[in-house]
């Protein structure tokens, strides 16, 4: 697994390549939270088109993201979900509270 | 009745290892005929019981064993044949009472691979013997069609 950002204005965009699992989910962890909490970006992206598996630890890194944005008052996005991340958020009852877009421009409009 | 072994894997409890069980247990699960959707059921469930063992029953060390053995086992009543996963940890004995998963009407995180593993497979039994903790996973075959 890989994680570069990238800054776009007041946004920044994570992008990941390869699968998410326990071996990797506490580095996106460790680099959202960082990211929400102590840079304070008022919008931050999670690129996750190169993100084939995702498995519960990384689900939990997500969600530890999300509550951090809204305790910070930040936006956290979601674009770019293979079927096997959807399908996990589903059946995890999670989709529905992300912000989820299918492509960039859509998450930045 | 023992069933037909299909792998057998011995593996240390390190994460690094996941994607490697991951990629056997894709194409071991589309060889024995489960549908693109079941076989990413069956590996997701297999993943999430393996990073439980490294995770609670190993406490994150990175050497210890874990055993897999997949195996064929005939079908029940209104099933195909079955797919049997058996995970063998020497870990601490589980307590069977926090092996429930959460309910997901809260958001948290935390407390979903159990729920993933009950979701995709049709048995999931815990027992410990011989000092090991023994995780029974079987996802059958949807019956065969009558022509």
């Amino acid at each position: 697994m890989q994680i570069s950002a990238r800054r776009i204005e007041a946004t920044t965009i994570f992008d990941i390549t390869g699968d998410i699992d326990l071996a990797n989910s506490p580095e996106i962890r460790k680099a959202l939270l960082k990211e929400i909490k102590e840079s304070k970006t008022p919008r931050v992206v999670m690129n996750l088109l190169k993100v084939r598996y995702i498995d519960s630890s990384g689900v939990a890194s997500l969600v530890e993201g999300l509550k951090a944005s809204r305790d910070a008052g930040t936006r956290f996005i979601l674009f770019g979900l293979s079927p096997a991340a959807r399908e996990v958020l589903q059946l995890s009852r999670l989709l529905k509270i992300f912000e989820v877009h299918e492509t960039e421009e859509q998450a930045l409009a | 009745m023992s069933g037909d072994l299909l792998l057998k894997v011995e593996l240390r409890s390190d994460p690094s290892m996941l994607c490697v069980v991951r990629g056997a247990m894709e194409r071991l699960t589309e060889t024995f005929g489960f549908s693109p959707a079941e076989c990413r059921s069956v590996t997701r469930a297999v993943d999430e019981a393996i990073t439980n063992i490294m995770r609670h029953s190993y406490k994150g060390q990175l050497d210890r064993p874990i055993e897999m053995l997949c195996r064929r086992v005939p079908k029940r009543l209104g099933t195909g044949e079955g797919f049997e996963v058996l995970l063998a940890d020497q870990g601490p004995a589980v307590d069977p009472s926090k092996l429930r998963g959460r309910h997901l009407d809260e958001i948290k995180p935390g407390g979903l691979g159990l729920h993933f593993i009950r979701q995709s497979m049709d048995v999931v039994e815990f027992k410990r013997t011989g000092g090991a903790n023994q995780l029974r996973l079987v996802k059958y075959l949807q019956p065969e069609k009558q022509d």
